[in-house]
């Protein structure tokens, strides 16, 4: 099978040749490689995905550079990279190939919440370990979680209470709801009323707007949104469906004298679209990643544009941090048996540029955070400002609650 | 409801009518003169938007006026309508000979290549173009602000109608545009030179196309999924307004954004459904469209593009065949799990694929929605084995074939009383909308998310199993749909298609015979759907999606609709082909465009039909055909 060869062309640049070159002292990882298999939407949803890749080869150029995986002797860690096809179908085949032909010892990625589910369900039923990176449904470590799914990044709960925190001092009450039409939009907006239901005395939905994904029609549904006369607006399109959104609704004025409330708009992948026609003092989470100093991010933010000649987005951070929850994975497992992993990622505590990840064992959901703050333009650039790094740790689900969506 | 906000509604949606409009009635021209449903008409608004974004914020460095804006409006979709012409000359120019499906194959080619190139050249990032010059501001009307572009918009669908009407009544071009439309034959029997007739026809198309897409830059951002998002509704709107007629498609596009702009207000997720649910109701009541007239040629009697003529296995094919049955059979033995993966899944296609050509091939009943009765089976068995019952897989493979059965009575009572293109779109409507039933119907069916834990009872769980399970089943229920084309009441279903007149004159009843074809593809297609969910562990809206249908009309074209066997040719070489360059580069979706375009091109009668061809022109010197294996590996 030629394909074989042919498709560890993503293998990290120059990995080989350190393991070969490797003499005593030179700090570089060595020894066969510790195969790691990432499946992701490269191509359908290459905004997100191709940064995310670049941040995990940095990561993983590091990480061999820095000596390897030391407990399992120095060996380099490689990760195969390969597309899930953005359908569960073609992700479940994949996933297996992965397995019994790359040998890899656990697969990770998925951006399609249904796409993570599936996988998260084929390795319940294979026994190989998942780690999601990206899929932000709940249900991914509620009622579909399982031992062998681990979560990266903060879901669509924790993303919304990070939200509701933020606003509810406002103590706005009518509000206007609107979401893409499927699980993430449905399951963000439900979060909403529920948590800012209990937060507002008085609290009160007086429009819900579901258009379907990427097909928005904008002028009808501002239309819409702006007859019930809402004094706050909780939106989570993104992409094509949130530009159209905010175009439609600055030259009608919707927003003006309105608190907005919105999912996911500061990261860089849909903020950075909306270019001088972006609104000021949204609440959004996101991440500016000029402007983050904390442990060390401004790093990281320099080495990343060193490589690729461009700008972090948030799913570079992402994929930068997950190379190093591996590595300390594998120093703390020592092995990589499926049942040892797992083990050592329960509790794990990685120090990453966004702060401390543990984690946490209950839910198999790491305390990775985001950033929440007000849309701005610096200049002619789009970004955040009055921004501060929220914890996952601080928005999980209730320990009892999750109890009883896992029957543990 | 106060009279502003029913003002400004009425505006919101006569501005988005007015720009469907535009782009769909490039694709009513397109299909009235050459009868190729143009997949790629979503491409070249997409392209048109990409255009625009490059080359507006260029001209409008030398100057902001409103003049250079539309300049480059203009510009980016004549740029457009020469792709349009290029892709006619290099692509079409050779298939108009082949089959009509075939060319939808061609067209759904160049839509994959266009998304990676478009990917290569712009980026995955949306680009966000300028407003326009000078209407960048909301002006009040009854106390609430209207952006000025919206109703600039207003009047650009009435004025494009006006300039079609002209075009299509006053030049000589327009005048053979129309009398195509009516009657091809005819057109060309007249000695009107036809060549220059189509590529004029798909640059006005294409330009139509081009002119949605860059007009929708102040709106929208040009981004990847552009194309997908606007073609079924654009096509929606050829079908409702009369495949054809520019005048239907502007009524159909009023009508369907007229309808979403107040609709949501009642049902904020209509969206979804509604155009669809909107396209059945009309097919059902006026088969061909609002304004569409019947096919002058729908009497005539044409050469079939299906199976010709029916042969038996001569000795050697049985022998190649029961080698390869034997050969797929080892393959648990021999492969690793991966390719018992691979294994089943072809084997769960091909069952699929066989059973569409049960219609298409052999009853000229071109489905353009038969995921609707695989994605029902897969539910039906999903659901059984994951919901409150539980109950065994046995069971629910027993059930999965009677569901899709069931579903495909209910839709193919409505899809037999049509034909052409109208049953196409109507088997289309319907899959659309099952598709929307199990999206929407969050607390059974688990929403887009699906469901998950549909795994094979304990005796059959490990692969190798489940891989005898799915051949067992697989293979049977081939062997006796291929009986069935042997069956009086297969030549029934190839008299009726070759002329429903002449068939019905001497005393069969055409509508039950189509129907209850039907309902047996779709009781296999079934089956399949119930098969494959327990071979990926889940159930999701993506096996009901427009894009599998899509799939399984790949496999039967490329193995080639003349012949029986055809089909699961096709599925292999289709399967290995995807799974040959997934893997093998972010671009995949151009290979695999490149591949079906050169399939088409090289194979106009599909695989099984070129081995075919090429057997009878060796005569008897050739002793043993190529064998599918072969040709696979050639074709990937």
């Amino acid at each position: 099978m030629t394909k074989l060869d042919l498709s560890r062309r993503t293998v990290v640049g120059g990995l080989a040749a350190t393991g070969v070159a490797m003499t005593a002292g030179t700090g570089a990882a060595q020894g066969a490689p510790v195969k790691v298999g990432e499946l992701n939407s490269y191509s359908r949803m290459a905004a997100f995905a191709v940064p995310y890749r670049n941040g995990m080869q940095l990561a993983v150029e590091q990480v061999n550079a820095a000596g390897g995986l030391a407990g399992l002797g120095g060996r380099p860690l490689e990760i195969i990279y390969r597309d899930d096809g953005a359908t569960p179908g073609d992700a479940v085949r994949v996933a297996e190939e992965l397995v019994t032909r790359e040998n890899v010892t656990f697969i990770a990625g998925a951006f399609l919440s249904n796409v993570g589910l599936a996988l998260a369900d084929f390795a319940n039923q294979k026994k190989v370990l998942y780690l999601a990176t990206e899929p932000l449904t709940d249900a991914l470590t509620m009622g579909s979680g399982n031992p062998f799914t681990f979560r990266v990044r903060p879901g669509t709960y924790m993303q919304t209470k990070m939200l509701v925190d933020a606003a509810k001092s406002k103590g706005v009450k009518r509000w206007a709801l609107v979401a893409p039409n499927y699980e993430y939009g449905q399951s963000a907006v439900a979060a909403f009323k529920r948590l800012m239901g209990a937060a507002v005395p008085g609290f009160e939905v007086v429009a819900e707007q579901f258009p379907a994904l990427g097909r928005v029609d904008a002028g009808a549904t501002v239309g819409a949104l702006a007859q019930s006369r809402p004094d706050g607006i909780f939106n989570v399109l993104f992409g094509a469906d949130l530009t159209a959104f905010v175009r439609e609704g600055n030259t009608r004025g919707l927003f003006e004298r309105r608190t907005v409330v919105s999912l996911l708009t500061g990261e860089p992948e849909y903020l950075l679209p909306l270019g001088d026609e972006t609104p000021e003092g949204w609440i959004v989470t996101g991440y500016p990643p000029e402007q983050v100093d904390t442990h060390g991010h401004q790093a990281f933010v320099t080495a990343y544009k060193a490589k690729f000649n461009d700008t972090p987005r948030l799913g570079s951070v992402l994929g930068y941090v997950v190379p190093f929850m591996i590595r300390d994975m594998f120093n703390k497992s020592r092995s990589t048996e499926t049942a040892a992993m797992m083990e050592a990622f329960k509790g794990l505590t990685t120090q990453t540029v966004c702060g401390p990840v543990t984690m946490r064992a209950i839910d198999q959901q790491s305390t990775l955070g985001a950033w929440v703050g007000e849309t701005t333009l610096k200049g002619k650039l789009p970004t955040m400002k009055n921004f501060r790094y929220v914890d996952g740790a601080d928005v999980m689900f209730p320990e009892a609650e999750v109890r009883a969506a896992r029957r543990i | 409801m106060d009279l502003s906000f029913f003002v400004i509604q009425t505006l919101s949606g006569l501005a988005s009518a007015s720009s469907l409009f535009v782009i769909a009635s490039g694709l009513t021209i397109v299909f009235g003169v050459t009868r190729i449903v143009n997949f790629a008409h979503g491409s070249f608004y997409m392209l048109g938007a990409y255009m625009a974004v490059t080359i507006v914020p260029w001209l409008l460095e030398f100057d902001r006026s409103p003049t250079l804006f539309f300049v480059g409006v203009l510009a980016s979709a004549l740029v457009v309508g020469v792709l349009g012409v290029i892709m006619e000359v290099v692509l079409l120019r050779r298939i108009y000979r082949v089959p009509e499906l075939f060319q939808l194959l061609a067209t759904f080619g160049v839509v994959l290549i266009v998304q990676d190139v478009v990917l290569k050249i712009w980026g995955p990032v949306d680009i966000t173009g300028p407003r326009a010059p000078g209407m960048r501001h909301g002006i009040e009307i009854l106390g609430q602000r209207f952006p000025a572009y919206e109703l600039f918009l207003i009047f650009v669908g009435p004025a494009v109608l006006g300039a079609l009407l002209l075009i299509m009544h006053k030049t000589r071009f327009g005048v053979l545009i129309r009398a195509a439309t009516q009657d091809r034959e005819m057109v060309g029997a007249l000695g009107v030179n036809q060549a220059m007739l189509f590529t004029g026809t798909l640059f006005l198309g294409a330009f139509l196309a081009g002119l949605g897409g860059a007009l929708q830059i102040p709106r929208l951002p040009a981004n990847t999924g552009m194309d997908l998002s606007i073609i079924t509704e654009a096509f929606v709107v050829t079908v409702i307004g009369g495949m054809g007629s520019v005048p239907g498609a502007f009524i159909a596009a009023l009508i369907i954004k007229m309808l979403e702009a107040f609709g949501i207000l009642i049902f904020p997720k209509i969206t979804l459904v509604l155009v669809f649910l909107l396209m059945a109701v009309v097919l059902v009541v006026k088969p061909w469209g609002l304004m569409g007239k019947p096919e002058v040629a729908s009497g005539r009697a044409v050469l079939p593009e299906g199976i010709l003529n029916l042969k038996g296995f001569s000795r050697k094919e049985t022998m190649v065949w029961v080698v390869l049955t034997l050969a797929l059979l080892l393959v648990p033995i021999l492969g690793d799990t991966y390719k018992v993966k691979v294994g089943i899944e072809i084997m769960v296609f091909a069952l699929a694929a066989f059973s569409l050509n049960l219609l298409i091939g052999n009853g000229g009943i071109v489905s353009f929605g038969h995921a609707a009765y695989f994605g029902v089976g897969a539910y039906a068995a999903g659901l059984l084995v994951t919901g409150p019952l539980k109950a065994p897989m046995e069971l629910a493979l027993v059930a999965a074939p009677l569901a899709g059965g069931l579903a495909a009575a209910l839709f193919g009572y409505f899809i037999v009383r049509l034909s052409g293109i109208y049953l196409a779109m109507l088997t289309l409507a319907f899959a659309q909308i099952t598709y929307a039933i199990f999206f929407q119907w969050v607390e059974v069916t688990g929403g887009d998310n699906g469901v998950v834990g549909v795994w094979p009872s304990r005796w059959a769980a490990t692969r190798e199993v489940y891989f005898y399970v799915v051949a067992v089943l697989a293979l049977t229920s081939i062997v006796a749909l291929r009986h069935l084309f042997y069956t009086p009441f297969g030549y029934t279903l190839r008299a009726a298609r070759d002329s429903a007149n002449r068939a019905d004159a001497i005393g069969i009843d055409v509508k039950t015979h189509r129907w209850l074809a039907f309902i047996v593809a779709g009781a296999a297609a079934g089956l399949a759907g119930g098969l494959y969910s327990f071979s990926k562990g889940s159930i999701d809206p993506t096996m009901i999606s427009i894009a599998m249908s899509i799939d399984f009309l790949m496999m039967i074209l490329t193995g080639g609709i003349q012949t029986v066997m055809g089909p699961l040719v096709g599925t292999a070489v289709f399967h290995s082909v995807k799974d040959f360059f997934m893997p093998l580069t972010d671009f995949w979706r151009f290979f695999l465009g490149v591949s079906i375009i050169a399939i088409v091109l090289i194979f106009p009668k599909g695989v099984v039909g070129a081995l075919d061809g090429l057997r009878e022109r060796l005569g008897r010197r050739a002793p043993t055909p190529a064998t599918p294996a072969a040709v696979a590996r050639e074709t990937a």
